[in-house]
C-alpha cells in the first residue's frame, strides 16, 4: 500500500537522529523546571492541571458526603479537616467553601490551563510545523505565573478563616464583606489575587498562541489547511485575550472595594447591625462584568475539547472530517457569539426584559453553529471505518455529552422558562454535562491520543478502556438524574434539603448520585495512575505515526528533542483531512499533491 | 474501622485491574497486537450499543421514578405558569426528539461502521446541501422556542395588573420578612440609614403613608385568584425570591429593588389535599448564594380565600402601633383614621 510509503516518506529524518543533540548545554533546571520548550511547558500544565483535579474532585466527593449522606458523621473527616468538620460533620460555611473551591479549581486551573495551556503548548507548534512559540520566554512566564497563581489558592485553603465561600462567581456583595461570611475575609482577597496571576499567564499564554499561529506556520500551512485543533485552540485564545482582562477589571474594583472604601458594587447595605456608609454602586455591575468572561470562560473550555475531539474522529474514522469550512465556520460564530450572550446568566437579577429578549435571541443562536457540528460528527462517522482507540472513544463520549448537555441549554437560554430552572439542579446538570464531563472528555481524548507524541510510551488500553466505560456511565448517572431535581425546583448551593417539604423527597436520589460520583472519582485516580506509570513504564512507541495521522506531529522523531524537527520544517501541500481519499488510507500533509491525485477540497 | 475496610477493599481492587491490565498487554503483545486491537475493537463497538440502549432504557425509567416528583404532574400554582408548563413540554418534546435521534445515529454509526477487514471509509468531505439543511431546520425550529418564549416572558416581566395586591419582600441574611401597605395602599417609604434593631427595615415612620402598614416575618399571606405585585428589597447580599409552585424566581439586589407579579390559582388548603400530604406549604426558597446559612433560608406563602385573607389582614397592627405603642392610637379605629391621628401627631416634613 502506498500509505505505508507516505509513512515512511514521513519518517525519514527522524529515524537516524531520534536523540537529537542541542547545540547549547541543558541542565536540569533548564529542561525540567525553566524550560522554554513550549513541549515541556505542556507536560507541566498537564501534570499541574491533573493536581489540581484530584484536589477539586477530592472536594466534590466530600460535599457530595454531606448531602448524600446528611444523617450521618464521618470522624476521619474531622482528622481531616478540624474545626471545619467538629464531630465528623462539615460546617455548612465549609462546605460552601469546598463547592466554590471546586468550582474555582475545575474552571480556571484544570479545564482552562490545564486543558488549554496544555495542548495549545503541545500541538500549536508541532501540528503548524514551528520549532516553537513566537516567544519561548513569555510562555514559560506564562507557566509561572499559573503556578504563583495556583500556590497563592492552594495558600488560601489553609487561612484561619477559610477560603473564599462565595460560589466561583463570587457575587458582591456576599463577597465584598467580611461580615457576611467568613469565606469573605481574607480567603476572599487570596482569590482575587490569584486570579489576578492567573489572568497575567492566560493572557501571556493567549497571545502567544495567537502570533506562532498567525506567524509561524511552516510553508505551504495555509490557514484552510490548518487542522481544526489548532482552528479551536486559536479562537480559545482570542476569546480568552479578550474576555479575561475584564475579569481582571471586575476583580481589581472588587479588591477596592474589599480594602480601599469604594462602592463600585456596594450601595444601602445593613449587615450585621451595621449600616454602611456605601452608596451609589450595583451589585449587578459586577455580574455584568464577571459573565462577560464567564460565558466566553465557558467557550474557552469547550472549543478546545471540540477541535481535539474533531480530529481524533477524524483520525480514527479513517475519514475526512465532514464539512471542515462549516466546522471552522461555526466555531467563529460560536467565538462570536460567546461575547453576546453572556446576561443569560442574568435573567433574574431585574434586568430590562427588552435586553433579556435579545440575549434570548442570541443565546439560541448559538444552538445552529452547535447543531451543525453535531451533525458534521455524526456524518464523519456515517461510512466510516472506526478504530475504538481510548481516544477515539472519549471523543465520542463527548459527542455523546454534548448533545445531552447542550440540548438543556436551549430550556435554560429561554428566559421564561430560565424564571423555573434557574439556580436549580437543572442548571447543575446542563453545565456539569455540556462544558465539565465534556470538556473533561475532550481532555481524556487528547491525553490519550497525543500521549505517544508526548511521552514516547503508550498508556495502558485495559486501564484505558475501564477508565472510559465507568467515567461515561457514571456520569450520566451522576448528572441525567439532577435534572429532574432542578424541574422540582430544587434549588443548588444547599447544605441540606430536610428542612424544606418541597426539596426533601430526594434523599434516596441523592445518596445514590453521591455513591456513584465515589466510584467514578475512583476511575479517575486509575486514570491518574495509569499517566504516571505509563509515562514511565508503558510500553514503547516504535512506529512515528501510530495512530496512521495526517498532522506534522507525527511526522517529528518519536522523541522530539528542543525544536521538534532535527532536520528541515516539513513543507506541506494539503489539508489535514485527506483520509479514504483515492483508495490510500491516508496521505499525510507534508506529502506532495501527485499527478494522479483526484481534486479534494 | 469500616473506613479502612473500605480504604484496603479499593486499594485491593485497584491491584487486581493493575495486574490484569498489565497481563493484558503482554498477552496482546504475544497474540500480535493488530489481533488483539481487533478484538477490543469489536468488544467495545457491542458495548457502545449496549450503551445506548441501556441508555434509552435508563432515561425512561429515571423518568417513571422521578417526573412524578417533579411540581409538573401537579400543576403550577399559579394562572402564568400554566403557559410555562406547555412551554416545558414543548420545548421537552422538540429537544427530546433530537436528543433520541443524534444518539441513536451516534451510537448506530460506531457499532455498523466499526473497523472490519476489507471495509473503506467512504470518501465524503462535504456537501453543502446537507449542511444547508441542518443549518436551517434547527434555525426554524429555534425560532418557534424564542417566539412563544418571548411572548411569555414579556408578559410576565410586564407592568403587574392595577387591581394587583402589593407586598414588599425583603430578604437579610437569613430571613424573609413582608409588608402590606394597609388601607391607603400604598407602602412607607423606607431608608436602609434608619435601621435600628427595633424598626430593622429602616422605614421612614415620618413618611404617613407609613403608619398603616403591616410588618410579618417568615410567612406571607396571599389571596386566591388575585394577581400579586411584589416590591422586593435585600438588605445586604444578594437573594432570591424562589418560587417553584408558581413557576417565578427574581433576585432581591440591596440598593436596586426589582418586581414581580403572580396570580396564585389554588390555596394551600386545596393543595394539601391535591397532593394528599397535610404538611404541604408553598415555600420561598433562597435562590441565590447569601452565605452560610442560605440553604435554611426559608419562606412560606400561604394562599387563602379572600375572605380568610381580609380577616387575616384585619388581625394584623400596624407595625407604627408596634414599635411605637406609647403614642395615642386606638387600636380598633380603622387604619385610615389611625394614620391621620398619627401623622398629626408626628412632626412631618414639609
Amino acid at each position: 500500500m502506498s500509505s505505508a510509503a507516505t509513512l515512511h516518506h514521513a519518517d525519514v529524518h527522524g529515524s537516524h537522529d531520534a536523540h537529537h543533540e542541542h547545540h547549547h548545554h541543558e541542565t536540569f533546571i533548564t529542561k525540567y523546571v525553566f524550560s522554554q520548550d513550549h513541549k515541556m511547558i505542556a507536560k507541566q500544565f498537564l501534570v499541574t492541571g491533573i493536581i489540581w483535579a484530584i484536589i477539586g474532585g477530592l472536594f466534590s466527593v466530600v460535599f457530595r458526603l454531606q448531602l448524600g449522606y446528611p444523617e450521618s458523621t464521618f470522624p476521619w473527616l474531622e482528622d481531616l479537616l478540624g474545626h471545619w468538620a467538629a464531630g465528623g460533620k462539615l460546617k455548612p460555611e465549609f462546605y460552601y467553601a469546598l463547592v466554590t473551591m471546586h468550582g474555582t479549581i475545575l474552571v480556571f486551573f484544570v479545564l482552562t490551563a490545564g486543558l488549554s495551556g496544555t495542548f495549545a503548548n503541545f500541538l500549536i507548534p508541532l501540528q503548524i510545523g514551528a520549532r516553537d512559540m513566537a516567544s519561548p520566554m513569555l510562555n514559560m512566564l506564562s507557566y509561572w505565573f499559573f503556578f504563583l497563581a495556583s500556590t497563592i489558592m492552594f495558600c488560601s485553603l489553609f487561612v484561619q478563616t477559610g477560603p473564599a465561600s462565595g460560589g466561583w462567581t463570587i457575587y458582591p456583595p456576599l463577597s465584598a464583606l467580611g461580615d457576611a461570611s467568613s469565606g469573605a475575609k481574607i480567603g476572599m482577597d487570596l482569590w482575587l489575587v490569584s486570579m489576578a496571576m492567573f489572568i497575567v499567564s492566560s493572557l501571556l499564554g493567549g497571545l502567544n498562541y495567537i502570533t506562532t499561529i498567525l506567524n509561524m506556520r511552516t510553508k505551504g500551512m495555509s490557514m484552510t489547511r490548518l487542522p481544526l485543533t489548532i482552528w479551536a485552540l486559536f479562537f480559545t485564545a482570542v476569546l480568552g485575550v479578550l474576555s479575561f482582562p475584564v475579569l481582571l477589571s471586575g476583580a481589581i474594583l472588587l479588591l477596592f472595594d474589599r480594602n480601599l472604601g469604594t462602592s463600585f458594587y456596594l450601595s444601602d447595605i445593613v449587615i450585621a447591625g451595621k449600616i454602611l456608609p456605601n452608596e451609589g454602586g450595583s451589585a449587578i455591575l459586577f455580574q455584568h462584568l464577571f459573565w462577560f468572561l464567564g460565558h466566553p470562560e465557558v467557550y474557552i473550555i469547550l472549543l478546545p475539547a471540540m477541535g481535539m475531539s474533531s480530529e481524533i474522529i477524524s483520525v480514527n474514522s479513517r475519514k475526512p472530517i465532514f464539512g471542515y469550512m462549516a466546522m471552522v465556520g461555526s466555531v467563529f460564530a460560536i467565538a462570536i457569539l460567546a461575547f453576546l450572550v453572556w446576561a443569560h446568566h442574568m435573567f433574574v437579577t431585574g434586568l430590562n426584559p427588552f435586553l433579556g429578549s435579545v440575549f434570548v435571541l442570541l443565546t439560541l443562536l448559538i444552538a445552529v453553529p452547535s447543531a451543525i457540528k453535531v451533525f458534521n460528527w455524526l456524518t464523519t462517522l456515517w461510512r466510516a471505518n472506526i478504530r475504538f482507540t481510548p481516544g477515539m472513544l472519549f471523543a465520542i463520549g463527548f459527542v455523546s455529552l454534548f448533545i445531552s448537555g447542550g440540548l438543556t441549554g436551549i430550556f435554560l437560554g429561554n428566559s421564561a422558562l430560565d424564571l423555573h430552572l434557574h439556580d436549580t439542579y437543572f442548571v447543575v446538570a446542563h453545565f456539569h454535562i455540556v462544558m465539565g464531563v465534556a470538556s473533561f472528555f475532550g481532555m481524556f481524548a487528547g491525553v490519550y491520543h497525543w500521549f505517544p507524541k508526548m511521552f514516547g510510551r503508550y498508556l495502558n488500553n485495559t486501564m484505558a478502556y475501564i477508565h472510559f466505560w465507568v467515567t461515561i456511565v457514571g456520569a450520566y448517572l451522576i448528572f441525567w438524574p439532577m435534572h429532574y431535581q432542578g424541574l422540582a425546583g430544587m434549588p443548588r448551593r444547599y447544605y441540606d434539603f430536610s428542612g424544606w417539604s418541597s426539596f426533601n423527597m430526594f434523599s434516596g436520589l441523592n445518596e445514590f448520585i453521591s455513591f456513584v460520583s465515589m466510584i467514578v472519582f475512583a476511575a479517575q485516580l486509575l486514570f491518574v495512575f495509569n499517566f504516571f506509570y505509563s509515562m514511565f513504564k508503558g510500553r514503547k512507541v516504535t512506529d512515528a505515526n501510530p495512530w496512521g495521522s495526517n498532522t506534522l506531529e507525527w511526522t517529528t522523531p518519536i522523541n522530539p528533542g528542543h525544536g521538534n524537527w532535527p532536520g528541515e520544517i516539513p513543507e506541506v501541500y494539503r489539508g489535514a483531512y485527506d483520509y479514504a481519499k483515492d483508495g490510500k488510507e491516508f496521505i499525510p500533509q507534508n506529502v506532495p499533491v501527485g499527478d494522479d491525485e483526484s481534486k479534494g477540497h | 474501622m469500616k473506613e479502612f475496610l473500605m480504604i484496603a477493599l479499593g486499594v485491593l481492587i485497584f491491584v487486581v485491574i493493575f495486574q490484569i491490565a498489565k497481563a493484558s498487554e503482554y498477552v496482546s503483545v504475544l497474540k500480535g497486537e493488530d489481533k488483539s486491537r481487533k478484538q477490543n475493537n469489536k468488544i467495545n463497538a457491542f458495548m457502545l450499543i449496549g450503551l445506548l440502549v441501556f441508555g434509552l432504557i435508563g432515561v425512561w425509567y429515571c423518568n417513571e421514578l422521578y417526573f412524578g416528583k417533579t411540581l409538573f404532574p401537579q400543576g403550577s400554582a399559579s394562572v402564568e405558569g400554566e403557559e410555562l408548563d406547555t412551554m416545558l413540554y414543548i420545548t421537552i418534546a422538540i429537544t427530546g426528539v433530537v436528543f433520541v435521534l443524534t444518539q441513536v445515529l451516534l451510537f448506530w454509526f460506531c457499532f455498523k461502521y466499526q473497523e472490519k477487514d476489507g471495509q473503506k471509509a467512504f470518501y465524503f468531505p462535504h456537501n453543502t446541501k446537507l449542511e444547508l439543511i441542518w443549518t436551517t431546520v434547527p434555525a426554524i425550529f429555534l425560532t418557534v422556542l424564542v417566539v412563544f418564549g418571548l411572548k411569555y416572558w414579556f408578559k410576565v416581566t410586564g407592568d403587574a395588573p392595577k387591581d394587583a395586591i402589593v407586598v414588599e419582600v425583603t430578604g437579610h441574611q437569613f430571613a424573609w420578612e413582608f409588608r402590606y401597605p394597609g388601607a391607603d395602599k400604598v407602602l412607607g417609604k423606607t431608608n436602609y440609614k434608619l435601621y435600628t434593631a427595633t424598626n430593622n427595615l429602616g422605614v421612614d415612620f415620618e413618611d404617613p403613608a407609613s403608619l398603616d402598614d403591616i410588618h410579618v416575618n417568615t410567612t406571607m399571606h396571599i389571596p386566591v385568584g388575585v394577581p400579586v405585585k411584589m416590591v422586593i428589597h435585600s438588605q445586604d447580599v444578594i437573594h432570591d425570591v424562589g418560587l417553584p409552585h408558581f413557576r417565578l424566581k427574581m433576585d432581591a439586589v440591596p440598593g436596586i429593588p426589582t418586581t414581580q407579579w403572580f396570580t396564585p390559582k389554588i390555596t394551600t388548603a386545596e393543595m394539601k389535599k391535591k397532593t394528599g400530604n397535610p404538611e404541604f406549604n408553598f415555600e420561598i426558597a433562597c435562590d441565590q448564594l447569601c452565605g452560610s446559612s442560605h440553604y435554611a433560608m426559608r419562606g412560606v406563602i400561604i394562599v387563602e380565600t379572600m375572605e380568610e385573607y381580609k380577616k387575616w389582614l384585619a388581625e394584623q397592627k400596624s407595625e407604627h402601633s408596634v414599635l411605637f405603642p406609647a403614642k395615642p392610637m386606638e387600636q380598633n379605629a380603622p387604619d385610615s383614621a389611625a394614620g391621620k391621628q398619627i401623622s398629626q401627631a408626628l412632626p412631618v416634613k414639609k
